[in-house]
């Protein structure tokens, strides 16, 4: 382990740590040491153990073996939750706000009051105090499940710094953030990071790494593989630290140009949805990979989803194959030939107690044997064809989706979008919280779906899955402000996004 | 981290914020009242309209005989839907109670009274009627807990095996008799007057604003909707939950067994059925007074409310002269009506 040499003992020292879940390791003798003051961040692919340290750093898990200071002193016992909470503080992935309490009742959650009948008065006041400290516009009277999820956040991080801990676990923070609030919450995190709090900060996205944080470790199967400051390690050396091997070169555009003459295969024909987007106009021929990007609020989503039927717009057409279909129907839009990757893989994309077989197979099910019998053996087969194409790492086609890793429940998803051999196939943020080499396999996947002549629509924040697009669609406000062809800068892309214009 | 192992139990100062460090919560200002929420009040007006067309039925309706007569009769029902919101608030179900309403009364007696009127012939003390009641009634809570929290189970499954299984022990050890030698303190629990109002009302109303007090203003009753709500964060809030829940389902258990007592003493018998049947209705009124079954929403003083419109539809039906042999169609589709009305008076999907 590298040694940073700060001064003083560090604020976070692990050693050591085994930690085994059933026959899997997900921790090998690995640790971490974080000093205080820093924002460090801590990168792995999915299933590198990421997820295990953080729950043994912040004493929901007791370690097998190891060793863990804080502040070189040993831990509150397991049981002692008011002791762990003044010293470590975590915003999980999953929400640890309770939806429908006050935004108030959430930020004194177990502390209403300190003895005797709570003030609903007094305590709303100290919410709104805490609330104004942390410069949080929010009614700390309002639920709090009708928070975004930026200030869901910042509520979480505003209920840890106030319970006295001044050491902070983001996992995985920006990954249901738009562009301007990852910003916001680093603007933030540099705030809180002059007041002397420490960040872990955890992410998949490796720019952010190098925008926020001071120090970066690496985890790859379940052990610690580097700690430096990001100021002395370039990109490439950590997607190589992460993965094992050097990094690959990044997914391009390999597909002849498409032809003029190729069959329009999804279009959207003056499509409004009042609040959302208006009047929007596009095309996607067969062999062709379009992008649509924009900010949060610029109604990408909300147009991705009325084509695939989830939504009915106001106004206008969406035309499958060449044919008008019924509005807001995703079975006339599946039977219409359209195969989608909805946003949240976990809500929309799969049934985790079921198989991978099974959900793979969701949308044909009417193929795999006739009067309603479904044929387990065909059903199994085309499974095991699924996984072979997309790289699914799983036990095999009959092991629940709920056991695999986020890049290869993905894969599943999309697996059960190219199931029916679609015309057009539309994908919503596909690479949302999946690893490096599993979006490299995602998107190799698309290329391939485009080889054979399915149109693809990606609808995406993320600039390399927009890098495999033949033009991208950028949306500002629920208009088409721009459209950019292959080709295109980072700058010209993000600038598009803001509603810039650029010449 | 310098305030690690100093032992205070207080929160740390947050330097931008000094505010927080002010001690205990400020005991003059008045809360606005917690049930102030929409929601509860939603069932209101169909109470008015009720007792409006209650009126234009039948002007004996608004007497005060009457309207006690009402109240009296929901008295052991709304007993088991205050147990029953507080554990449907804190995410578990509990279908026992009621068998726990006829049972606990059940055993109690045979203990008591001699062998000739369907007793054991163990002969306990008469004092110990009430004592012995509660306990069974918390016995058959802390059993619930045990399954639920032990082993994992589903609280439906358990409580389901519990409902048969506890009304078979009540026709088992009473041969299916009715037990109608009923201690006094039942029948003085059960019927007396006070004020001129029934004690078992009384109880009843002190009981429910007991509840919405410590639900909605103590910590302990607040963790109940915290487990509800997510438990996972109730736990890394440091909420001890399954000692919360047990505590719940124990509590419930006491109430349903109390229940019992009122009920056995205002029929002056306790029959192998009692309580049968009751727990549909104790889930209605819970739904209809915005008790959510997946936890974490509602309150004791909605449930209240679903408790008297209930009641009060009763009532309305049998001054109506409706027959006996078409109540249970017409109650179904009123229930089911209530439903869609608060569902499209409260905007939001019924959980």
């Amino acid at each position: 382990m590298t040694e940073l040499g700060s001064a003083g003992t560090p604020l976070v020292a692990a050693s050591g740590v085994t930690k085994r879940h059933g026959a899997t390791l997900a921790l090998n003798d690995a640790g971490i040491v974080i000093e205080r003051g820093q924002t460090h961040a801590l990168v792995g692919r999915n299933g590198a153990g990421k997820s295990t340290l953080v729950s043994i750093l912040t004493g929901l898990n007791r370690a097998d073996a190891g060793e863990l200071r804080f502040d070189g002193t040993p831990p509150p016992p397991i049981s002692d939750r008011e002791g762990w909470q003044r010293l470590v503080a975590c915003v999980y992935q999953k929400s640890t706000i309770i939806p429908s309490l006050s935004v108030a009742e959430n930020l004194f959650l177990n502390r209403q009051s300190a003895s005797g009948p709570i003030s609903w008065r007094s305590m709303r006041r100290k919410a709104a105090d805490l609330l104004e400290a942390y410069e949080l516009d929010v009614d700390p009277k309002q639920l709090a499940e009708d928070l975004t999820v930026e200030q869901r956040q910042l509520v979480e991080i505003a209920r840890a710094l106030s319970l006295g801990a001044r050491f902070v676990i983001l996992d995985e923070p920006t990954a249901q953030l738009e562009g301007k609030a990852i910003e916001r919450l680093f603007t933030r995190m540099r705030a809180l990071r002059e007041s002397g709090v420490t960040f872990l900060f955890i992410s998949h996205h490796l720019q952010e790494v190098f925008d926020a944080c001071d120090v970066v470790t690496v985890f790859r199967d379940a052990q610690h593989v580097l700690t430096e400051p990001v100021k002395d390690i370039t990109p490439p050396q950590l997607v190589e630290a992460m993965t094992g091997e050097a990094a690959g070169e990044s997914v391009g555009n390999n597909r002849p140009p498409t032809s003029a003459d190729a069959d329009v295969v999804l279009a959207a024909r003056g499509l409004s949805l009042p609040g959302e987007y208006t009047d929007v106009d596009l095309t996607v021929q067969a062999g062709e990979v379009v992008g649509v990007a924009g900010v949060g609020g610029s109604g990408k989503v909300a147009l991705a989803e009325t084509l695939v039927g989830l939504r009915a717009a106001t106004a206008g057409t969406v035309e499958i194959a060449g044919k008008a279909r019924k509005a807001g129907s995703v079975p006339a839009a599946l039977a219409a030939g359209l195969g989608f990757v909805p946003q949240d893989r976990h809500r929309q994309g799969l049934v985790p107690l079921l198989s991978v077989a099974e959900n793979a197979t969701m949308t044909i099910t009417d193929r795999l044997g006739g009067g309603g019998f479904i044929s387990p053996q065909r059903r199994r087969a085309v499974a095991r064809a699924a996984i072979a194409d997309l790289a699914i790492k799983t036990d095999g086609p009959d092991q629940p989706v709920s056991g695999l890793s986020g890049g290869n429940a993905q894969k599943v998803v999309l697996a059960r979008a190219l199931a029916n051999k679609p015309k057009a196939l539309v994908l919503i943020s596909p690479t949302v919280g999946v690893d490096v080499r599993s979006r490299e396999s995602l998107l190799e996947a698309v290329d391939e779906a485009a080889g054979r002549g399915t149109g693809v629509l990606v609808v995406s924040d993320e600039i390399e899955d927009l890098r495999v697009c033949d033009r991208v669609v950028v949306l500002f406000h629920g208009a088409v402000h721009a459209e950019l062809a292959a080709g295109w800068s980072d700058r010209q892309l993000v600038a598009a996004m803001e509603g810039v214009d650029e010449t | 981290m310098s305030t690690r192992g100093s032992g205070v139990n207080q929160q740390t100062p947050t330097v931008s914020n000094p505010e927080l460090t002010t001690g205990p919560a400020v005991s003059t200002a008045r809360g606005v009242p917690r049930f102030a929420r929409l929601r509860d009040f939603t069932l209101i007006p169909v109470i008015i309209v009720l007792c409006v067309v209650g009126y234009l039925v039948d002007p004996i309706f608004l007497t005060s005989g009457n309207i006690i007569n009402v109240l009296q009769q929901q008295t052991e029902l709304s007993l088991l839907v205050l147990a029953e919101a507080v554990i449907l608030i804190s995410g578990k179900f509990d279908l026992s109670l009621e068998s726990t309403i006829g049972l606990a009364p059940a055993l109690a007696m045979v203990l008591i009274i001699p062998k000739n009127a369907n007793g054991i012939g163990t002969d306990w003390p008469m004092w110990t009627a009430i004592p012995v009641c509660l306990a069974i009634g918390a016995l058959i809570g802390a059993f619930n807990g045990f399954m639920i929290l032990k082993f994992r189970l589903s609280a439906f499954i358990v409580t389901l095996g519990m409902l048969i299984t506890l009304r078979g022990v009540q026709n088992g050890v009473t041969g299916g008799n009715s037990l109608s030698q009923v201690p006094a303190a039942y029948l003085y629990l059960g019927s007396a007057n006070w004020a001129g109002v029934p004690l078992s009302i009384w109880i009843c109303a002190v009981l429910f604003v007991i509840g919405i007090v410590l639900l909605g203003y103590f910590r302990h009753g607040r963790s109940v909707y915290a487990i509800g709500g997510n438990v996972d964060a109730a736990k890394a809030a440091g909420i001890r939950t399954d000692r919360v829940i047990w505590t719940v389902l124990i509590i419930g258990g006491v109430l349903a067994a109390f229940a019992g007592i009122l009920l056995t003493g205002r029929l002056g018998a306790d029959q192998a059925s009692q309580g049968q049947n009751m727990i549909f209705t104790v889930f209605a009124a819970s739904v209809i007074g915005g008790i959510s079954l997946d936890g974490g929403k509602g309150t004791l003083f909605g449930a209240l409310c679903g408790v008297l419109t209930l009641g009060l539809i009763n009532n309305v039906l049998t001054l109506a002269h409706v027959s006996g042999n078409w109540l249970n169609a017409i109650n179904g589709v009123i229930i089911l009506a209530a439903l869609v009305l608060s569902r499209i008076t409260s905007g939001k999907a019924q959980d």
